[in-house]
């Protein structure tokens, strides 16, 4: 349907990563007494940015195989097709 | 909750309804808004069959039960959902989807007659409202609990009291805005998002969490053996924290109860019905239960730490005598009286705890704000997918097994999907009702929630019969249903749990016998019902006219022709995935055992 879903995903998760990541680099590094001294929004920001980068090409390879396969029955595994 | 858990929240809102106006354009007739245009890729299906069950009241639920009850909570996920989910996709798929029948009532109808199809759709629907309004209340009661709100409403100088009021709204609008524009493919989109929130949100508090007790092994040594084992003790009711023994919970959970939802509810079903080809549809529900399979890890495991944690010092309020008792267990405090503002005491005198606060009271336990913001927003999103889930399934069953059923039947398709729109706005009205219905009278919810219980419970004997013995019959069906039901209310008539007192808990016709654990009874009215509606469906079946074998064609097992495999990897393949499935749970089972 329309868009592929890859796209919305990786996007989202790239700037939910970028906006925790850059709080936690920037903030206040006493407010992570209660996360065990782990800088949680840094760590958890990146990895959240380095998933959303990853479905972002996902998608766009998605979105480029696309139109050249439309009317055919793309059947291959799970996370190639669309 | 400050800025940044603000701009967290509200970067989730705009996706959701981003979602929405980009899909709008892609619906055009009523396939493509109750169907989703049968044209999802397999892993979009599976994820979005798994987070549409994945509500808050889940979420917060299975926490609680992790917190009052340890790893055997685990068996709703490993006994409870995956057997049922691989059972659907290999064997019962091939009929839901080769039938190309649109709804699960409208399959009843195609192998049965017009009436257990009625019968299933109007239950189905009433349920569906209730149930996505009981469910916004609960989060609307947990927004209130937790004081999220408070601080920004008192900054803005508005009323604490609407609290309650604003987030019902703001849930509803959203949930309305998105599915009416792009109707089940923005529902399923949505689910997927909310998935990869909740491991988001949830991953970090389970290893945050884990990190302070110091590993598995150190969670173990705090809490009581019976804590961190799933099925030791499960030899006898009173030996273990669930108060089932393992008869009950194989048979009540694993079979009846899960195989009745998973298998025949239309909430779920729905997902793989707008797969875009047969193996896709069978690969949905295998690959939602890869990742059901962990998720204890992610909604469990909070609920164990909780308990294990050190009770924070009791806060004095001014005007308060000050205690140095420890008010609750672990980070879960004890369950106020709303009027004395004591602890509530059980039936021997001991406060309860409040356990639905297991889970919420992890994430401001361990997250600072930013973390914090993406937990709250992760909960906010499993409640809304799963309210459109509600809303989806609703608006479909509403539309084409009753309006074109009974009410306006052969209209064009571009008014049925008018109506499907419509649908939409008033069953997320209906919904707003029984939330503030469940605020008012909180036993007309139980007793719904029970009859409800009634209703499910033979379901899974009606399908499993439809569609694996070609004998079975319309009035078979039907009267099997409602005997089923019947039996189920009187089996609940008749017993009681421990402790319980007749009324709303059972023992509402006489007291014949009475069960450890409320759970307990539960299972066992839902094997009567079962048994009950099985026996019956068989008995009519064989005492009515057989059904024309011509007629049932693509709807029973031995009238169908095999579904020809697509070309497919071997590990991707149906067959391949439900091995994998199987045998990681079984693995989980051996290592939790």
């Amino acid at each position: 349907m329309g868009i592929d879903i890859r796209l919305p995903i990786g996007i989202l998760f790239s700037l939910l990563g970028l906006i925790l990541a850059a709080y936690g680099f920037f903030g206040d590094a006493s407010r992570y007494r209660q996360s065990l001294d782990v800088n949680i929004n840094l760590v958890w920001g990146i990895v959240l940015f380095a998933f959303g980068f990853f479905m972002l090409l996902l998608g766009r390879r998605g979105m480029r195989v696309a139109p050249q396969k439309s009317g055919s029955q793309s059947s291959h595994s799970s996370g190639h097709n669309r | 909750m400050t800025g940044i858990d603000w701009l967290i929240l509200g970067l989730y809102f705009v996706f959701v309804l981003g979602i929405g106006v980009a899909l709008k354009s892609s619906v055009k007739t009523s396939t493509d808004f109750f169907l989703a245009g049968r044209a999802i890729p397999a892993w979009v299906c599976g994820l979005a069959f798994m987070s549409a069950n994945l509500g808050a009241q889940e979420v917060i639920g299975m926490g609680a039960s992790g917190a009052k009850y340890g790893i055997a909570t685990s068996h709703f996920y490993w006994i409870g959902a995956i057997p049922a989910m691989v059972f659907v996709g290999i064997f019962m798929m091939p009929f839901y989807y080769g039938s190309r029948a649109r709804s699960v009532p409208e399959y009843l109808r195609l192998r049965f007659d017009e009436k257990t199809r009625g019968l299933n759709a109007i239950s189905f629907a009433i349920m569906t409202i209730f149930s996505s309004g009981i469910s916004m209340y609960a989060i609307a009661k947990l927004i209130q609990t937790l004081r999220i709100f408070d601080g920004t409403f008192q900054r803005l100088g508005l009323n604490g009291s609407w609290i309650f009021d604003f987030a019902i709204l703001i849930s509803a609008v959203v949930v309305l805005a998105y599915t009416f524009l792009g109707g089940l493919s923005s529902a399923i989109y949505n689910e997927v998002v909310q998935f990869f929130l909740i491991v988001a949100g949830f991953l970090p508090l389970s290893w945050l969490g884990l990190k302070s007790v110091g590993g598995w092994s150190g969670l173990k040594a705090k809490l009581d053996p019976s804590f961190t084992h799933s099925w030791v003790g499960m030899g006898h009711a009173h030996t273990n924290p669930l108060g089932v023994e393992w008869f009950g919970l194989a048979m009540g959970l694993g079979f009846v109860l899960s195989f009745g939802y998973w298998c025949t509810d239309f909430l779920v079903i729905q997902r793989a019905m707008a797969a875009k080809s047969m193996s896709a549809a069978r690969r949905t529900p295998l690959i939602g239960a890869l990742p059901k399979m962990l998720f204890p890890f992610l909604v469990i495991l909070p609920g164990l730490i909780a308990v294990a944690l050190p009770t924070p010092p009791a806060v004095t309020h001014a005007g308060m005598t000050a205690t140095t008792e420890p008010q609750g267990r672990g980070i879960i405090p004890y369950k106020l009286d709303a009027t004395t503002g004591k602890p509530a005491l059980d039936k021997d005198g001991k406060p309860q705890l409040d356990y639905d606060l297991a889970v919420p009271n992890m994430l401001l336990h361990y997250f600072p704000p930013g973390m914090l913001g993406l937990g709250l927003t992760a909960l906010l999103a499993s409640f809304m997918s799963g309210m459109a889930g509600n809303v989806t399934a609703f608006n479909t069953v509403w539309t084409y097994d009753i309006y074109q059923s009974y009410i306006r039947p052969g209209a064009t398709d571009q008014h049925y999907l008018w109506m499907g729109r419509v649908a939409t706005v008033f069953g997320i009205a209906f919904s707003i009702a029984a939330a503030y219905m469940a605020n008012r009278f909180n036993n007309i919810m139980d007793m719904l929630q029970l009859v409800f219980a009634f209703v499910n419970a033979p379901l899974f004997a009606t399908f499993l019969l439809g569609m694996f013995w070609k004998r079975a019959t319309g009035h078979g069906a039907f009267s099997g249903l409602l005997s089923g039901t019947a039996a189920a209310a009187v089996h609940h008539g008749l017993t009681l749990s421990a402790g319980a007192v007749p009324g709303i808990k059972g023992g509402w016709l006489g007291l014949v016998h009475t069960y450890p654990s409320e759970m307990a009874q539960n299972f066992w009215t839902a094997i009567f019902a079962w048994t009950t509606c099985f026996f019956v469906t068989i008995l009519v079946s064989l005492l009515t006219r057989a059904p024309e074998e011509s007629k049932l064609t693509g709807l029973v097992y031995s009238l169908t022709p095999r579904p020809e495999e697509e070309p497919l990897a071997w590990y991707a393949r149906p067959v391949s995935l439900a091995i994998i499935v199987l045998a990681g749970t079984l693995l989980l089972n051996v290592i939790f055992w």
